[in-house]
């Protein structure tokens, strides 16, 4: 692992460390924050996958039964009975922060419900009938799905980024903050042994001259 | 908290999406890739939540990449009057493979 390009003095030494702590602690709150996202993310998957399998089917259960009420009548009924809708749906959408991540949340607001069926009975089939009621009650499932699939998706990403971010403190900051810290102690030990070889030396070479005086 | 016309709205072929209707959600048919690209951009500026068919999914794939970052609006694939080709599910197994790394989901099942 590469060191850092710094000087070896004391003061980059002591910054190191800092910067060493900084990163340890960092490391350790980002996987816990992992952890907790993760466990968070396991929850909602499972309730996505039942809710998208469900819809699935009965998506398709009411779909068929629609196209077997086109069938039945002439495109131009069809058209006209479910031009006008009877009722409405709207939402009253707002997010809410999961692990730091905003994520929506949508109740759904009733319009007037006068009536279900747009049309006049008698000039439809009941096959449409039965496909728009089956149609009107999976709509909160729908809704709930996109609920729960968008915050799977965004936690999903979130999930992923973190990691990132925990795997380059792991693997890169941290291992290089260490070798450069080695680098400088085991630099500013040399010196201070040369410096210390040095004084003996010179207090040798003084004694000899001394020595040689008397 | 940010606030935000509460509207929905359906995208695909006709077939799939004129039952909706009756149900008071705004629906727009398509059918071709030029159409679904700019009515999936347009609604996403005035909707929140886009239902679209897997069709229309695949075409305007570049723009729910775009969307899947942010909150609203949430677009969710459906399956069409014709069947689904399992895109949602595949989504889902993608999620759990993001995020987990391995798919401990849908393992268990296929064994």
């Amino acid at each position: 692992m590469a060191k850092l390009n710094v000087n070896p003095t004391r003061m980059e030494l002591r910054r190191l460390k800092n910067r060493l702590k900084t990163a340890v602690r960092g490391h350790k709150l980002l996987k816990d924050k992992s952890d907790e996202m993760v466990r968070r993310f396991m929850l909602y998957i499972r309730e996505n996958k039942r809710l998208r399998e469900e819809v699935e089917g009965e998506l398709q259960t009411s779909l068929s039964s629609f196209m077997l009420a086109r069938a039945a009548s002439s495109d131009a009924v069809i058209e006209e009975a479910v031009a006008m809708p009877a009722t409405s749906v709207k939402l009253s959408v707002s997010s809410k922060n999961i692990m730091s991540v905003d994520v929506p949340v949508f109740d759904i607001v009733e319009g007037e419900v006068s009536e279900l069926y747009p049309y006049s009975f008698a000039g439809v089939t009941s096959e449409l009938d039965s496909s728009i009621a089956s149609l009107s009650k999976l709509m909160p499932k729908l809704l709930k799905l996109a609920e729960v699939e968008k915050t799977c998706n965004m936690l999903a990403d979130e999930i992923e980024k973190n990691r990132r971010r925990v795997n380059a403190l792991e693997y890169v900051m941290i291992p290089q903050l260490e070798e450069t810290i080695k680098y400088i102690t085991m630099k500013l030990d040399e010196n201070e042994r040369g410096a210390t070889t040095r004084l003996m030396k010179v207090k040798s070479m003084l004694e000899e001259r001394k020595d040689g005086d008397k | 908290m940010s606030m935000r016309e509460g509207s929905i709205a359906v995208v695909g072929d006709k077939d799939s999406v004129l039952a909706f209707k009756a149900l008071g959600v705004d629906v727009y048919p398509v059918d071709n890739e030029e159409e679904a690209k700019e009515r999936v951009h347009m609604l996403a500026r005035t909707h929140s939540v886009i239902f679209v068919t897997e069709q229309v999914a695949k075409w305007a794939a570049m723009y729910l990449k775009r969307y899947s970052a942010r909150p609203y609006p949430v677009v969710v694939p459906i399956p069409s009057a014709s069947g689904s080709a399992g895109l949602g599910l595949a989504g889902i197994k993608a999620n759990v493979e993001k995020a987990i790394g391995a798919d401990i989901l849908f393992d268990k099942e296929d064994k």
